[in-house]
């Protein structure tokens, strides 16, 4: 009996003596496999955004043909919640507890990731990188198990507002805006900005529910109201019924669009092109359908990329360019821990990107994190519709989040 | 004052969306003496049909026709297949199916068209003969055809030995049967005919607010308001609710309780209504005898 209990101590110290001081690498971490959790709306209202789910699925099997991510493979493990929070808590407890995956990626939805928020971080699991852009992310201190990717929606409200003090300073500013947290996002970074000349310059605010038949009610009144710069937070649907109302009762406005809805296929095309010509909005990465970037290198690597391992993506969905360059962010952070694959550690990689460029994200940008600031991307560029493209101008803004 | 103007004339034109989905929900009303949730989400499937048929080549006024005779065949097939054999079930097993239906019919428009918006052509000139910005060549229209249909039904229910006793089968199944009415024949009648006023809802609809599965969400709230506020056994009583429903809510909007509310302000209109005038404005007063 005592000699088995030393024994026991005696192999607990080797072990121990063996390694390098580090913590034991994740659950579903081995030798030759990465195993990475995710969730996605592949069915249900918010299916077209499932697609982004399918193209990191593909890129992850380019990566594994070239080899996988040091040594390793990753397997994808996405599941289908049909943008319904209560099913996606229960995917994400089936991933962490029966898959037993290393960490959850680009989980998609603001509602639904909110249902999984405190979980993740009680578990203390990686949940990296969420597909949304409200602003609740990028909370180190409270949330540190939480980081979100693409510029969030107060960044671009704040860009908006400053638009509009460097251009119209002297605007009468007309905002629609859906009245829930994505909605109200927009206004706080537009409020943080413009400072006490918000309520200066704002002459009428109204809202709409995405319940709500049309919204012409709410155009023609803040038509009424004589602005001449108009901020629109609406998502395609409603951006499309404004901007053909706008028309229809002739109302002009220098017109800011957010980039929820800036697309030519899912808003400008149903609105009618000529009545969306001039619209201004913001943009973070590359169109790959716009001429400007027919010969740019990492256009054709993707084009290349979905001719071989998504052919049945479309390729005029930016979706899928999204979804190419949020997968690259991740293989950074993978490359970065190196056999290090602690949970502890990916989280503290994911905090540690410094000035990474990943594909497709337009020129001069670079994703960028620290203990600190769990805000990846806060760069954007400014763009006009011109009846055909969207064409940038400007320079890339940075609006840091607070 | 022309701030009034447009909200009311706005108001009227969607009013006119409200209306015609109203009448749809009387139309069934009438048949079978249910409310059918489900209208909405039929109304829609019919559109993406016409819609399909536009997308492939056909021109606008063939697959209106088409589309409105699919509608025909589909309402009464659902009531052979789905509601005949339930015909004695309660009340509350028509309401689940109902609701199954609105589901059923949403996934599968999802699935087979996909959740983005859709333009949808209006069958209206692009320009008015006079010249105005109050209101739209395609909201003027709607108008003038929520008007024509609900003649039509008028006369239908009226004049027509169909109509009679379809609204004989309705209101008293068993006298019917009785002079020689084949009550399933009204109610298999009923239901297709409730398809096709949907379908031409959905078709006036979709080119305002864009053509998708979830379309009708909103919108079939505000026709089942209309509907109670007019009346829900008569026809010309949905009508004027629905348009009191589209003009209340933007003058309410605009100058009372802010766009916020508007949703809401529906809802209170029809437990007001039912609370102090359950028939509705326009509606006969139902006597059971006991």
């Amino acid at each position: 009996m005592k000699l088995r209990l030393m024994s026991t101590v005696a192999v607990a110290a080797m072990a121990l003596g063996a390694g390098p001081a580090l913590a034991a690498n994740a659950p579903g971490v081995t030798d030759t496999e990465i195993k990475i959790g995710n969730t996605n709306p592949y069915s249900g209202p918010a299916s077209s955004y499932g697609t982004i789910g399918k193209s990191i699925s593909a890129c992850w099997d380019s990566i594994n043909a070239g080899g996988g991510v040091n040594g390793r493979k990753i397997k994808w493990i996405s599941y289908d919640d049909g943008y319904s929070p209560p099913k996606t808590k229960e995917q994400i407890r089936k991933l962490i507890e029966r898959d037993e995956v290393a960490f959850t990626f680009q989980t998609l939805g603001t509602p639904t990731n909110s249902a999984v928020h405190k979980y993740m971080n009680k578990k203390k699991v990686p949940h990296l990188f969420v597909a949304t852009g409200a602003t609740k992310w990028g909370q180190p201190s409270k949330f540190p198990w939480t980081i979100g990717w693409q510029p969030n929606y107060q960044t671009v409200g704040a860009i908006f507002g400053n638009y509009i003090l460097q251009n119209h300073p002297n605007a009468k500013v007309a905002i629609i805006n859906q009245n829930d947290d994505y909605g109200k996002d927009y206004v706080i970074g537009m409020k943080q900005e413009m400072g006490d000349k918000f309520d200066k310059l704002v002459v009428k605010q109204e809202t709409y529910e995405v319940t709500d038949p049309t919204i012409d009610s709410q155009i023609v009144g803040l038509a009424n109201s004589g602005a001449d710069v108009f901020v629109n937070i609406s998502i395609p649907k409603f951006a499309a019924q404004a901007i053909k109302k706008m028309a229809a009762i002739g109302w002009k406005p220098v017109h800011l669009l957010n980039d929820v809805a800036a697309s030519i296929k899912s808003t400008y095309t149903p609105a009618g092109l000529e009545n969306s010509k001039g619209i201004i909005s913001v943009d973070f990465y590359k169109d790959p359908n716009d001429p400007e970037w027919k010969d740019d290198a990492e256009t054709k690597a993707w084009h290349a990329f979905m001719d071989k391992y998504y052919p049945d993506g479309d390729k005029a969905n930016k979706f899928n360019a999204y979804g190419w360059a949020v997968c690259h962010t991740m293989k950074a952070v993978l490359e970065q821990a190196g056999d290090n694959l602690s949970r502890e550690n990916i989280m503290k990689e994911a905090a540690n990107l410094k000035q990474v460029h990943v594909p497709m994200l337009l020129p001069g940008m670079a994703v960028d994190t620290s203990p600190t600031d769990f805000y990846p991307l806060e760069q954007m560029q400014m763009m006009r519709f011109d009846g055909s493209r969207n064409v940038r101008f400007g320079p890339l803004i940075s609006a840091e989040t607070e | 004052m022309d701030l009034f103007l447009q909200q009311t004339l706005d108001g009227l034109a969607t009013g006119a969306i409200y209306a015609s989905l109203a009448l749809a929900v009387v139309m069934i009303y009438q048949a079978i003496d249910h409310f059918n949730f489900a209208q909405g989400e039929m109304a829609m499937f019919s559109t993406f049909i016409a819609w399909q048929l536009i997308a492939w080549g056909m021109p606008y006024w063939a697959a209106f026709l088409i589309c409105l005779a699919f509608s025909f065949i589909g309402g009464m097939l659902i009531e052979r297949v789905i509601f005949a054999p339930i015909h004695d079930a309660p009340v509350l097993s028509h309401i689940v199916i109902f609701i199954a239906l609105t589901l059923i019919f949403n996934a599968l428009a999802g699935f087979v068209w996909d959740f983005t918006i859709k333009e949808f052509p209006s069958p209206f000139p692009d320009k008015l003969p006079f010249e105005s910005t109050l209101i739209g060549p395609h909201e003027f229209g709607v108008v003038g055809i929520t008007l024509v249909m609900l003649g039509l039904i008028y006369v239908f229910f009226r004049f027509t030995p169909v109509g009679l006793a379809m609204r004989a089968a309705a209101a008293n199944p068993v006298s019917a049967a009785l002079v020689g009415i084949s009550v399933k024949r009204m109610l298999g009648l009923g239901w297709g005919l409730a398809a096709v006023v949907g379908a031409v809802a959905g078709m006036m609809i979709a080119p305002k607010v864009y053509l998708e599965p979830n379309m009708m969400l909103g919108i079939l709230l505000y026709g089942f308001a209309g509907a109670v506020v007019g009346g829900l056994t008569s026809p010309g009583g949905a009508v004027v609710g629905g348009f009191l429903m589209g003009v209340l809510e933007n003058l309410a909007g605009t100058y009372i309780i802010g766009s916020e509310l508007k949703l809401t302000f529906a809802l209170v209109v029809i437990v007001a209504v039912l609370l102090f005038k359950p028939a509705g404005l326009f509606g006969r007063v139902v006597v059971m005898r006991v």
